[in-house]
């Protein structure tokens, strides 16, 4: 068997964020004092002018980034996922979110894959929280390629932008060839049968199912949906309409991610089956990331039971 | 301060405290206790301190003011008003559905505003935010906030405090709008911030207390903070409800709009105040 290459998307953020630094001086980037883990620390080595430690205090640091944002500046903030979108929350929304500000946060350690740390850090909720906020872009990247370009883009983006990070490494799946625009959906396979949504690190997992389902005959198209929102409507329901049922495959809960917002577009839109792999209203526990995956059932096996689930849901 | 510049800024700031009844009143809601008693420090800040422009309210250089304390919006909105920002008569369209006056300072549409608060807390973080921005990118404007006395039993304002006096962001000076109430009582009854200023010095900032009603003491502070090389607290004892007597130091009128006949008794004392300028 190949090796196949692991990298974290948290790495592709911090590589982002230094090579970023050395083509432009325009921007500023915050950490709450975990630097060394976000990947902020990279950028801080290489330009520590332009770096500056809140300090663990995640609720002032967006209303400062607001402000900076406020005089015509940018600025990409870190935290966990957690806390980023957990704790600061409230300041987010009316300080960030309200303005319509271009802040960029860039939350790492998001999902059950954070592993030892446990349900404290196990955040699940994160996208759930800055999807419900207007003006907010929310993206998810598959791989730290990905990852690497959705943080350029969002350097560009004239908004508030929430970029969720991994910890644990996983297959890079795209070369530097790959497009990334925010709001558009990608096709890694086409098929007729059934359509499998999914973004993060289920991405790889949706693509080993789709292996699985063809061995046994059916025929999964394949989306990464890497921004949750503005979600790609045309892909989603061009989806419903030609595989006629649909599986979400998300690291995080089924109430309120990709899983809800694909389900939102479609029943109002193609009704078809929508089946959710994803956290079922539950929270995590200590562990090696991999063993977590299988507990929580995020892997590619699931994904695959659960498509046949949805074809057998087809009218 | 001349006698004539001291009796301009009275004049203004009586003007400002009846544009706050009159949307207060026409608004059938909002804050007017809280916003009587900042009307002297916007006042001298937008006609004497900050270096801004009504035509040109966008200008990046421009001195940059948050209302941390978003519910004194009326006072923001009335100072604005007369600064020449927008048309008075806007002031009757607060917190009406079409109005750009919302219940709380919004950046996005009206003019004049730098930032939009209403959250407790937020506004100061951002104003620090702002400063941080100024000293970083080389900007020479100064950044001003106004903070409520009740607002400091948010722990959001000791972490901006903590963070100003770190990156040593001597281009910020935030008063203190010490009025000692808040809506469910007194600070002490509710959960007083006393000691206001050995707070903030224990914070590493520079603090200044005065008499909030005093243009002659708002302006000396202001210098003293200009030359000070940290940030600088203004602790601004006030009176709530300030220049309407039956409004003043009761805690009732912190958040209540005045009826129609309050609203002509309170026009009345406002107008014969002017008056007498």
């Amino acid at each position: 068997m190949a090796d196949i290459k692991t990298v974290a998307t948290r790495a592709g953020y911090g590589e982002a964020l230094v090579e970023l630094g050395s083509i432009r001086d325009d921007f500023l980037v915050m950490d709450a004092d975990l630097a060394a883990a976000t990947q902020t620390g990279k950028f801080k080595a290489a330009f520590p002018d332009r770096f500056y430690n809140c300090g663990i205090a995640e609720q002032n640091m967006m209303s400062i980034a607001a402000g900076i944002a406020a005089t015509g500046r940018r600025v990409i903030v870190s935290s966990f996922a957690m806390f980023a979108s957990g704790r600061a929350f409230e300041q987010i929304r009316n300080s960030i979110c309200y303005p319509n500000l271009p802040v960029i946060i860039g939350a790492t350690h998001g999902g059950i894959s954070v592993g030892e740390d446990g349900a404290t850090h196990q955040c699940n909720e994160d996208i759930a929280l800055m999807r419900t906020l207007p003006n907010m872009t929310v993206i998810n990247p598959a791989d730290a390629v990905e990852a690497k370009k959705a943080v350029f883009a969002a350097l560009d983006h004239d908004g508030p932008v929430y970029m969720r990070f991994g910890r644990y490494a996983v297959p890079v799946i795209f070369d530097d060839s790959y497009e990334f625009r925010i709001g558009k959906a990608n096709m890694l396979r086409d098929g007729r049968d059934i359509t499998l949504i999914a973004n993060g690190l289920m991405v790889d997992e949706a693509l080993k199912a789709h292996d699985i389902l063809k061995a046994e005959g059916i025929n999964a198209r394949v989306i990464n949906m890497a921004t949750v929102k503005p979600l790609d409507d045309a892909a989603v329901l061009a989806a419903a309409r030609d595989t006629g049922a649909i599986v979400t495959a998300e690291e995080h809960s089924v109430i309120g991610g990709l899983g809800s917002a694909v389900s939102e577009l479609v029943c109002e839109n193609c009704p078809v089956p929508v089946v959710k792999v994803g956290v079922y209203d539950r929270f995590g526990y200590s562990g090696p990331a991999a063993g977590l995956l299988d507990e929580f059932g995020l892997r590619a096996q699931n994904i695959a039971e659960k498509a046949k689930a949805a074809i057998a849901l087809k009218k | 301060m001349d006698n004539q510049t001291k009796l301009c800024l009275q004049k203004t700031a009586c003007k400002v405290r009846i544009g706050i009844i009159e949307g207060v009143h026409a608004a059938k809601s909002g804050h007017p206790g809280g916003s009587l008693s900042v009307a002297d420090i916007l006042t001298y800040l937008y006609f004497k301190e900050m270096n801004i422009d009504p035509e040109n309210p966008k200008d990046p250089a421009r001195d940059r003011f948050v209302l941390s304390k978003g519910h004194a919006a009326p006072a923001l909105y009335a100072t604005l008003a007369q600064r020449g920002f927008f048309s008075p008569d806007e002031l009757l369209g607060l917190r009406h559905i079409g109005s750009i006056l919302q219940g709380h300072p919004d950046m996005k549409h009206i003019p004049g505003v730098d930032m939009s608060t209403g959250s407790l807390g937020q506004g100061i973080s951002a104003a620090v935010g702002m400063a941080l921005s100024a000293k970083h990118f080389g900007d020479n404007f100064r950044v001003y906030a106004v903070l409520g006395d009740g607002e400091l039993e948010e722990g959001q304002v000791w972490e901006a405090a903590m963070f100003a006096a770190n990156k040593k962001l001597s281009n910020l000076t935030a008063f203190v709008d010490f009025n000692g109430l808040q809506i469910d009582g007194t600070i002490e009854e509710v959960n007083s911030a006393r000691p206001i200023d050995k707070k903030f010095e224990a914070f590493g900032w520079e603090t200044i207390v005065i008499d909030g009603h005093d243009f002659e003491q708002i302006e000396s502070a202001l210098e003293k903070a200009k030359k000070s090389d940290k940030p600088v607290a203004i602790i601004a004892n006030t009176v709530k409800g300030k220049g309407v007597s039956f409004m003043e130091n009761a805690v009732g009128w912190h958040g209540k709009a005045p009826g129609d006949e309050q609203y002509e008794q309170a026009m009345a004392e406002l107008n014969a105040q002017l008056a007498r300028f």
